[in-house]
């Protein structure tokens, strides 16, 4: 068998692999749904003020929640497939068109997060390894241990203290100038003024994390023998480095990269809050405060789902990087 | 024991953790001798700097002293981080446990849903969970628990694999003792020293989660914690900077020490991966 034909089967075994994962993710979100106090029928009686017993009897039977619960389970896959994620009766939308709607704002910061902390992770994971034990090996460090201990609010709330407030370099919240109504470039140059704050905010941690990574992931590439033949072969230092320590020291940073998207998601609730950034983690805290549990389910489906898609996409791009990793 | 605390006492950094911890303990047990206002009460002019009209660190937007904020709210933060980090290393003592003693189908059927949970984006179910059970001390240790256990579990499978076929164990399988006896009382001492590492970190993970939910307005209501200091004082962060400064301080200090006692175990209980590195 070829190289490819064994890659494209690997995608569609790990593609199948996903199924379940995701499957089961439906089925916690539809007992969470279960488990809250009150169903659909509750909120819309609330929201029209007054309703008979008769009448909300006669609801639950148009929306079926009358039935047994494994059929409710089957109504909930079967609409989950198709897309539909219910209903907000606060914003009076179907759910998944607002999250749709959010979802642009939500990708553009993390990809912005992605791109800076993965490739400052790596220049400073480098750049601790080649001086080991120097002053800024130890200075890589220190900031990683803070780093790691800094709540994330915490950090945006002191980025908009420091750089807004005093000193007014950027916006302190959303994503443009809500008066302004800039067009063509001067758009792109205010959205991304916005952007700074709420990416270095969300950056900071992952930024730290990689760096110890690259640093641990360099270390260790160094004492592989090819290194020892490489250097018998009288390459310089500075070629071995950057040539071929570096390249496979690359791997394990890009794998948990995709591993921590899950965890990014989290951290883009807190974030969007806090800068009143409008995507879904904004939108995820707005129905909190509503108690829009349908719209909080939903967000909480659809991230799920893209982790698992992430992790997908990761593992494909893994063994097309490295071609030792087995594929069968 | 001795052995263990001078392996302990040569990384420094972790011994001055230590000692700060102890410090923020104290700081949480007397709490009530410190401050015996109860911390939500308006006792003074609102918006005071600190170190004026009698407030340390100032008050806020409603006159609440929120140095007795951050002495009351060390006490939720680290009672939620101990009890939260005690259930999760439970359930994940549990699952990797019976799935790495017994391998298998039980290993595959746990191994599957624990990766189920690891796969779950953890903060949002956080948010999630405690949502649909009403903020409340207990549902947040819940939450947190329901959303730290993964990590134990392959952790503790990966331990019990290792030392399920040594000598010792097959000579209690001949002796004729429970699976269950095996497993308590021979494997489990065994992996002792990286479940308490791991521990130790994850009581660190937990308090800035509990901030962040506090942050986010689901904290209990009734109970003074870090978090809801900070996210009361955000709309007021243009006047009166010190209500968010402060608190957010104390957590850092507070997470920081743990992980610094986390780093002086690992070197104190696994001593040959210290010296490998």
């Amino acid at each position: 068998m070829t190289r490819s034909t064994k890659i494209f089967k690997y995608v569609g075994k790990r593609l199948l692999q996903g199924i379940p994962i995701i499957l089961a993710i439906v089925i916690i979100n539809f007992f969470l749904l279960n488990l809250a106090e009150g169903d659909a029928v509750d909120v819309l009686a609330g929201e029209a003020g007054s309703a008979t017993p008769e009448y909300m009897a006669q609801l639950r039977k148009k929306f079926g929640l009358d039935q047994p619960l494994p059929v409710q389970l089957m109504v909930y896959l079967k609409n989950v497939l198709s897309l539909d994620l219910g209903y907000s009766f606060r914003h009076d939308m179907p759910v998944n068109e607002l999250i749709f709607d959010r979802f642009a704002a939500t990708g553009l910061l993390m990809t912005s997060t992605i791109i800076l902390a993965v490739g400052f992770g790596i220049l400073l994971g480098l750049l601790a390894a080649m001086r080991l034990n120097t002053w800024k090996d130890a200075v890589i460090t220190v900031f990683a241990l803070i780093t790691y201990a800094t709540p994330l609010f915490w950090v945006g709330l002191m980025m908009i203290v420091v750089f807004s407030l005093n000193l007014g370099w950027f916006p302190t919240s959303g994503m443009t100038n809500i008066a302004a109504f800039y067009e063509g470039w001067d758009y792109v140059v205010d959205v991304s003024r916005h952007l700074v704050l709420p990416t270095i905010t969300l950056s900071l941690f992952y930024l730290a994390l990689y760096t110890r990574m690259m640093r641990a992931s360099m270390l260790e590439q160094y004492g592989q023998d090819y290194v020892v033949t490489a250097r018998a072969k009288g390459l310089t230092e500075r070629r071995i480095t950057y040539v071929h320590v570096l390249r496979n020291a690359l791997l394990p940073v890009v794998t948990m990269a995709g591993v921590q998207v899950g965890a990014l998601i989290g951290g883009s609730v807190i974030v969007e809050s806090v800068f009143a950034w409008p995507g879904l983690g904004m939108l995820a805290f707005e129905s909190l405060f509503a108690r829009d549990l349908n719209l909080l389910l939903g967000i909480f489906l659809l991230s799920s789902m893209l982790v698992v898609v992430v992790n997908l996409i990761v593992d494909i791009i893994y063994c097309f990087l490295d071609p030792r990793i087995e594929v069968n | 024991m001795e052995n263990f605390w001078s392996r302990y006492k040569r990384n420094h950094a972790a011994v001055f953790g230590l000692f700060v911890v102890a410090l923020i303990i104290v700081m949480a047990i007397t709490a009530s001798f410190l401050y015996p206002e109860d911390p939500f009460r308006l006792v003074g002019k609102p918006l005071s700097k600190p170190l004026t009209n009698g407030f340390l660190l100032g008050s806020d937007s409603l006159g609440r002293d929120v140095a007795s904020g951050i002495v009351h709210g060390a006490k939720t933060s680290l009672l939620i981080g101990f009890v939260a980090t005690l259930v999760s290393v439970f359930i994940g003592i549990f699952f990797g446990a019976f799935a790495g003693y017994f391998g298998g189908l039980i290993d595959d059927i746990l191994m599957r849903v624990t990766e189920i949970f690891q796969t779950i984006p953890s903060f949002i179910f956080a948010i999630l969970l405690v949502a649909i059970m009403k903020p409340s001390m207990s549902s947040i240790v819940i939450a947190i628990a329901v959303v730290s256990w993964p990590g134990v579990a392959r952790l503790v499978r990966g331990e019990f694999l290792a030392v399920k076929n040594r000598e010792f164990v097959q000579a209690c399988h001949t002796l004729g003792m429970s699976d269950l006896r095996i497993m308590l009382w021979e494997i489990l001492p065994n992996c002792l020293s990286p479940i308490i590492v791991v521990g130790s970190l994850m009581v660190a993970t937990a308090i800035l989660i509990e901030s962040g939910l506090a942050f986010l307005g689901l904290g209990d209501p009734n109970i003074m914690s870090w978090g809801f200091l900070i996210g009361a004082g955000r709309t007021m962060l243009r006047s009166a900077w010190w209500v968010c400064t402060f608190p957010g301080v104390a957590i850092l200090i507070t997470v920081l020490a743990i992980n610094l006692i986390g780093e002086g175990l690992n070197d104190a209980l696994n001593p040959r991966l210290k010296e490998r590195q």
